[in-house]
């Protein structure tokens, strides 16, 4: 076994695992403080990368385009919050699920409508195939620098939702609108951060696989990847999308290279949905998932 | 209860005036004409056969209602609507009838959450835990630990209160409420569902919230020991109509409570 090859697949597999637990992030912010799974997300993540990449094609400096950008996904989730979610308060949490659904329609034709469906090249002036040397191994630039951009951004949450008075405000709104309420927990406000925060994380992951894939419509199904890793890392846990996007990452890539050959090769696509299989029948909450306990 | 009843002169300032109000669903009249005062200190009791109007009256109390007539007036000036989380800023807090905890939190926690709105808010230091963010976290904390040896619930503090049984879980929510530190107390069956010893408990803990904090207690209560034990001051209400409003001993003689219990007339 070439182990330099090894680590080459393996350090590959972890950058690219990062760029899933961006995207997954998004989910595990709107299902921490919502219990609802946001089926908009990629649909998100698709709009922020198309307003930042046309407004970078207006000429408006990159700071500045980032800068509107944000300001656009805080006004989406205002919207939002006034138009989807404050009529369906209390509802079932399947009924708000299918509302996300309808949302994820209504941005994805939005953001085709107001911009357009062209491919747009996004450049953040780093070259893609830039590769540092370890050894015998390549590792690409880019793949790190976004592995760095989705490390900050996740210890910043961490923080956020482990010590913050908002963090444990969240998560009480999760549990229960009624008692949040009665504690004086605003409802609103606390879903509008959420969404807020979850658009800017969208707006994260969309530079960054925007960069690498173009900005594009397929943007929005890289969330369908984001499932298994939410399956495996626990959908309530920030380090869990972390470490299911990694988990994933490294697996499909190393599946791929080692055990492809065998059955004939492209099994990167479906891997990462048989791990998330393997996981629900041991530990059906996830890796970091809270323990779901009911009472009998 | 020799303690209480020299406690009754002080007890004498309405902190609630709720004059004549009518609360209607549609076609569905939940309260006619109803005057309540909630005087300063005391342990009121709301009851009343099924569907006698005590949730919505409680409803009207906290707020979440706004009746279509009549007049709320809170530490005498009138209320009008208000948001459901500022009632909680304006010093009513309350338990549920089916209890609603934070079930994916500790009962620290859980009681923690009733004191954020006491807690300011400063994202970045509290973060790194730091400064004001890690002294006002203890300061919480160290109030939070004061509810729970008075709930005596220290063996369970960092227990999931999903995993708690039902009168454990009660005593949590009934923690959360008095975090909040409030002036008024709303209690939607704090015993129901509970046994001898857990009732026993719970009634304890009420008599000791009202004369050690002196907070006002309101509850709506089905077991009519229970209510005549602890109450001050008793309220009957009847198919949204209030029929007496005394001391426990006067109202239990009344004719019209006796015969809306018996279902006469």
């Amino acid at each position: 076994m070439d182990w330099w090859f090894f680590l080459e697949v393996f350090v590959g597999g972890l950058l690219s695992g990062v760029m899933y637990s961006l995207v997954a992030l998004g989910f595990v912010l709107i299902f921490k403080a919502s219990g609802v799974f946001n089926f908009a997300q990629g649909a998100m993540v698709l709009f922020a990368a198309l307003t930042f990449v046309r407004l970078l094609e207006m000429g408006i400096p990159m700071l500045a385009a980032i800068g509107v950008t944000m300001v656009i996904m805080v006004i989406l989730a205002i919207a939002i919050e006034r138009i989807v979610l404050r009529p369906l308060v209390n509802q079932d949490l399947i009924i708000l699920f299918m509302a996300t659904i309808g949302l994820n329609y209504f941005i994805e034709g939005m953001a085709q409508l107001v911009w357009d469906s062209k491919v747009h090249v996004l450049d953040l002036g780093i070259d893609e195939y830039d590769a540092f040397e370890i050894g015998e191994a390549f590792i690409n630039k880019f793949d790190v620098y976004a592995a760095l951009i989705a490390g900050g951004l996740v210890l910043v949450l961490s923080l956020f939702f482990r010590y913050t008075v908002i963090g444990r405000a969240l998560r009480a709104v999760a549990d229960d609108h009624q008692a949040a309420l009665s504690v004086g927990i605003p409802l609103r406000t606390i879903w509008i951060y959420v969404w807020s925060t979850a658009g800017i994380v969208a707006l994260v992951a969309g530079i960054v696989w925007g960069s690498k894939l173009g900005v594009q419509f397929a943007i929005s199904s890289v969330a369908l990847k984001a499932i298994p890793v939410l399956i495996i890392g626990g959908f309530t846990s920030v380090p869990g999308a972390i470490l299911g996007g990694l988990i994933v990452g490294c697996g499909e890539k190393l599946a791929e290279v080692y055990l492809g050959g065998f059955v004939g090769g492209a099994i990167e696509n479906w891997f990462p949905y048989m791990l998330a299989l393997l996981v629900l029948m041991i530990r059906p909450e996830g890796i970091f998932g809270e323990k779901i306990i009911e009472r009998v | 209860m020799s303690l209480k009843n020299q406690n009754l002169i002080s007890k004498s300032e309405v902190i609630m005036n709720i004059k004549n109000i009518n609360l209607s669903f549609g076609g569905l009249k939940a309260l006619s004409g109803v005057s309540l005062q909630i005087k300063k200190g005391e342990i009121l009791a709301i009851i009343g056969p099924n569907g006698a109007g005590k949730s919505s009256m409680l409803n009207v109390i906290s707020g979440i209602y706004v009746p279509q007539e009549g007049v709320v007036e809170w530490k005498g000036k009138r209320r009008n609507k208000i948001a459901p989380h500022d009632i909680a800023r304006m010093g009513i807090a309350r338990t549920f009838q089916n209890i609603a905890l934070f079930k994916g939190m500790s009962a620290l926690e859980n009681i923690l959450t009733g004191r954020n709105i006491l807690m300011k808010r400063n994202l970045f230091m509290e973060m790194l835990y730091m400064g004001l963010g890690r002294r006002q976290e203890e300061e919480h904390r160290k109030k939070a630990e004061e509810i729970i040896d008075f709930l005596e619930i220290q063996s369970i503090r960092k227990t999931p209160v999903a995993r708690l049984p039902y009168g454990m879980q009660k005593r949590v929510e009934l923690g959360r409420a008095l975090a909040l530190e409030p002036e008024l107390l709303l209690l939607d069956e704090p015993m129901a569902g509970m046994n001898v010893e857990e009732k026993e408990d719970m009634c304890r803990f009420v008599l000791d919230v009202n004369e050690q904090f002196g907070t006002t207690i309101v509850l709506i209560e089905h077991d009519m020991g229970v209510v005549m034990d602890i109450s001050d001051r008793v309220v009957v209400l009847d198919y949204g109509i209030k029929i007496a409003d005394g001391t426990p001993d006067k109202v239990r003689s009344e004719k019209k409570v006796i015969d809306a219990y018996l279902g006469v007339g």
